[in-house]
C-alpha cells in the first residue's frame, strides 16, 4: 500500500476543511434536478434532486435495485430520465450520447477489451480522440505508472489477476482525464483484504488526480471509507445525504441508522422534558429514557431511539450516575476478536446489543452467558427520530 | 488401459475411414488406365510372391500426374473451384454475420427458436432443395413468374444454369455453417464491452468495428473455413444448378469417373484436390486451437 496524505474524506478528519456543499455560493458539478426514471410500469428513480461537487468522492450507498446503479447508467448516458433532467458543469447532458460525455465508468465487470493489450486497452479511449502519438505514448505510462501496473502493460487482460484488472479498468477509465468518473461497485469481485488496500488506492488515486468521483456500492463500510459524502437510498428515493459521521452519528431515519452499521432500535412516545431533552415511555415497567434532540419533537408523539451498540455500556452494577439503564441479563455473546457484542435480553423480552473493546484476554471476560448485568447510556448516545 | 483404448478409438476410425481409403485412391492414381474389371492396372497378385511385389511397385507412376498438368482444363478448374469457393464464402458472411448478429442480440427467449429456424432446412434432403431452387430459378419459375407479374422485368431472367445460380445455391446450402460459429462467438461477447467502447468516445459504428468484429474473428474464421472447404469440392450444386461454362473441380472428377470411366486420373484429381484442401483444413485447426486455449 503506498503512503497516502491525511485525508479530508472519510473517517479520518483533519483541519483543511472540504465541504463545498455547506457553501451556498459553490456551483455543484453535477445537479439531479427532478428526476424520475422508469422502466415500464417500474419506478427506478423517484422524483429525485441532488449535487454533486468537484472534487467530491461521492458514494451512493443502497440494497440492491434500490435505483443506484441506474443512476450511474443515467450519469453515463446509458438510459435516459425519463423527467426532470441531469446538469453537468451547468450544461443539460440528456441529449448527449455517452461517447460525446466528459464523463467515464469503470464497470463492475471491468470490461476490459479480451482482445487488447494492457496498454492498448488504456489507450483506447485516447486513440478515439486522435491525440498525437507522443502525447497519447506519455500519457498512458502515465496512467500505468499512477496505477504501478508498468510491468504488464504487454499482457493481455485473461493474463493478469483480479486486482491488477481492477487497476487496468480505472487506468482506462481516468486516462481521458473525465471531469467526472463513475465507479460501479469497484472493488466487488475482489477479496476483502485487497478490498482494503484498494479502497486507500482509490482515495490515494482520486486525491492525485482532483477528479471528481462517484461510486455505486452496497457495502457500507467502503462507502464509509472512501467517500466525502454519502446518499443512502432506498426505492428511487434518496433517504439522507451527509458525510460519513453525520450518517453514522446522526441518521435521519430508522431506515438509515439501521442500514449503517449496527444499532439498538427502540420504539416509543417522546415528551419534552426541559430544554431539547425529551423523556421517552418504552415498555410497560421499565422507566422511561432520556435523551436530548436539537429537532423539534412534540408531545405524545411516537418516535424510535437508535442507540449504536458501542455507545451503549455494559456492567455488573447499576452506574450510579447513568441517566438511562436498564437491566438484564446475557442472552448471546458474539465474539469479534478484537470486540465482543452482548445480546441482553430486558425483562419484556427485547434484545439489546452493547459492543465492548476486548482489552482483556478472553479468559478473564467479565460476562457470561445468563448473567444479570445493566447496560447504560447517556443522554446524547441516543438519537431521536421523531416518526 | 483404459485410456489407451480411448486414445486408441479416433486413431482407429481415422485409419479405416481416411488413411486406408486414401491409400487405395493414392494407388489407383498411379496405376494405368485399362479396359477391365476393375478398369485399372496392375494389381496386387501376392501368389507370385516377392517378385509379384516388385513387379507391381515397377509398373506404377506418375503419369496422371503429369496429365494433369499437362491439360489445361485440370488448373483451370482447380483455380475456378478456389475461385468460386472464395467469392461464395464472402457472400455467406455477408449474409451469415447480420443474422449471427440478430440472433445474438435477440431476447434470450427468443434464441432457441432462431436457432431452430436455422437448422431446420436440414430436416429436407439436401438434393430436394437443390431441386426446389431449379423451380424457383428457372425461366418459367417461381422467381421470374413475380417479377413479371410485378412488372420489374419485361423478359425472364437467364438464372438457372449460370454461376450466379451457383452462388445462389451455395450461399443458401452453407448458410447455417457460417452462421452457428459467428453466433456462438457473439452470445458471448460481454454486452458491457459495448458499453465501455461508447463510454471511451466510440460511436455505435466505430465499437462494432472495433471491439465486435474482433472479439467474433474466431467465430468468423471458423466459419469461413466450415463453408469454403466442402465448397471447393462441390459436386451436386454446379453439376444441378450450373451451366456448362460452370468451371469445378467436382463436376470434372465426376466426369472422368463416370463418363470417360477413367479411374486412374479421376483419382489424381481427388489426391491433388486433398493436397489443396490440407492448407485451409490444417490453418482451420489452428484457429481451433487457439481459440480453445484462449478460453481457459
Amino acid at each position: 500500500m503506498p503512503l497516502f496524505p491525511v485525508r479530508r474524506t472519510g473517517a479520518v478528519l483533519n483541519s483543511t476543511v472540504f465541504a463545498p456543499w455547506e457553501d451556498p455560493q459553490a456551483k455543484p458539478l453535477i445537479q439531479f434536478q427532478n428526476v424520475t426514471k422508469r422502466f415500464g410500469e417500474f419506478t427506478a428513480i423517484d422524483n429525485l434532486s441532488l449535487d454533486i461537487f468537484e472534487q467530491e468522492f461521492f458514494a451512493l450507498l443502497g440494497p440492491s435495485g434500490c435505483g443506484k446503479t441506474t443512476m450511474m447508467r443515467m450519469l453515463a448516458g446509458f438510459e435516459k430520465p425519463s423527467e426532470g433532467h441531469i446538469l453537468l458543469g451547468g450544461q443539460d447532458i440528456d441529449p448527449i450520447p455517452p461517447n460525446k460525455r466528459a464523463v467515464n465508468m469503470m464497470f463492475q465487470s471491468y470490461a476490459l477489451f479480451p482482445h487488447l493489450s494492457i496498454w492498448e486497452n488504456i489507450a483506447f479511449g485516447l486513440r478515439r480522440d486522435n491525440m498525437p502519438k507522443h502525447d497519447l505514448e506519455e500519457r498512458v505510462e502515465e496512467m500505468l505508472r499512477l496505477t504501478r501496473l508498468e510491468q504488464f502493460a504487454r499482457r493481455k487482460p485473461h493474463q493478469i489477476s483480479g486486482g491488477q484488472r481492477q487497476r487496468v479498468a480505472l487506468a482506462r477509465s481516468l486516462a481521458k482525464a473525465p471531469k467526472l468518473l463513475l465507479l460501479d461497485e469497484p472493488l466487488g469481485a475482489l477479496d476483502k483484504k485487497l478490498r482494503q488496500d484498494t479502497q486507500f488506492e482509490l482515495m490515494d488515486i482520486q486525491e492525485k488526480t482532483g477528479t471528481t468521483f462517484v461510486i455505486v456500492t452496497h457495502d457500507q463500510e467502503e462507502a464509509m471509507t472512501v467517500a466525502s459524502r454519502v446518499a443512502v437510498m432506498d426505492q428511487g428515493k434518496l433517504m439522507q445525504v451527509a458525510t460519513p459521521d453525520k450518517i453514522y452519528e446522526n441518521p435521519n431515519s430508522v431506515y438509515v441508522a439501521d442500514f449503517i452499521g449496527d444499532v439498538n432500535i427502540i420504539a416509543g412516545r417522546a415528551t419534552a422534558n426541559g430544554d431539547e431533552t425529551y423523556q421517552i415511555d418504552w415498555a410497560e415497567g421499565q422507566t422511561p429514557l432520556t435523551a436530548s434532540s436539537a429537532s423539534g419533537v412534540s408531545n405524545g408523539q411516537s418516535c424510535h431511539l437508535a442507540i449504536r451498540p458501542e455507545k451503549v455500556t455494559i456492567s455488573a452494577e447499576r452506574p450510579s450516575e447513568a441517566i438511562n439503564a436498564v437491566q438484564g441479563k446475557v442472552h448471546d455473546i458474539a465474539y469479534l476478536g478484537n470486540l465482543s457484542t452482548y445480546y441482553v435480553e430486558l425483562a419484556n423480552g427485547t434484545i439489546m446489543k452493547a459492543q465492548t473493546a476486548n482489552t482483556r484476554r478472553i479468559s478473564r471476560r467479565s460476562f457470561t452467558w445468563e448473567d444479570p448485568v445493566w447496560l447504560s447510556w447517556t443522554a446524547t448516545a441516543a438519537v431521536l427520530l421523531a416518526d | 488401459m483404459r485410456r489407451a483404448l480411448l486414445i486408441a478409438i479416433p486413431y482407429v476410425w481415422l485409419l479405416a475411414l481416411f488413411l486406408v481409403p486414401f491409400f487405395i485412391v493414392l494407388k489407383i492414381s498411379l496405376s494405368d488406365i485399362e479396359l477391365a474389371i476393375p478398369p485399372y492396372t496392375p494389381t496386387l497378385d501376392l501368389s507370385q510372391g516377392w517378385a509379384g511385389i516388385r513387379d507391381f511397385f515397377s509398373q506404377l507412376d506418375f503419369e496422371n500426374f503429369v496429365w494433369l498438368t499437362e491439360d489445361d482444363l485440370y488448373w483451370k478448374a482447380y483455380l475456378s473451384s478456389v475461385k468460386i469457393a472464395l467469392i461464395s464464402t464472402v457472400l455467406t458472411l455477408i449474409v451469415g454475420y447480420p443474422i449471427a448478429y440478430g440472433m445474438a442480440r435477440a431476447p434470450t427467449e427468443w434464441r432457441p427458436t432462431l436457432m431452430m429456424l436455422v437448422i431446420l432446412p436440414f430436416w429436407t434432403s439436401f438434393l430436394i432443395r437443390v431441386y426446389a431452387w431449379m423451380g424457383i430459378l428457372s425461366n418459367e419459375g417461381y422467381l421470374n413468374q413475380i417479377l413479371l407479374w410485378t412488372g420489374i422485368i419485361s423478359t425472364p431472367l437467364t438464372i438457372l444454369n449460370t454461376n450466379t445460380a451457383v452462388y445462389i445455391g451455395i450461399v443458401y446450402t452453407y448458410l447455417p455453417f457460417m452462421i452457428l460459429p459467428i453466433y456462438s462467438a457473439l452470445e458471448r461477447m460481454d454486452e458491457s464491452l459495448i458499453e465501455a467502447a461508447e463510454d471511451l468516445g466510440c460511436s455505435r459504428v466505430q465499437a462494432f468495428w472495433l471491439v465486435t468484429i474482433p472479439l467474433s474473428r474466431p467465430g468468423i474464421i471458423a466459419g469461413c473455413f466450415l463453408v469454403m472447404i466442402p465448397v471447393i469440392g462441390e459436386f451436386v450444386i454446379p453439376s444441378l444448378l450450373g451451366g456448362s461454362g460452370t468451371l469445378m473441380i467436382g463436376k470434372v472428377l465426376w466426369e472422368e469417373f463416370f463418363s470417360n470411366r477413367d479411374w486412374p486420373v479421376a483419382s489424381a484429381v481427388a489426391v491433388v484436390l486433398l493436397l489443396i484442401l490440407v492448407v485451409p483444413i490444417v490453418l482451420f485447426q489452428r484457429n481451433q486451437q487457439k481459440q480453445a486455449e484462449a478460453e481457459q
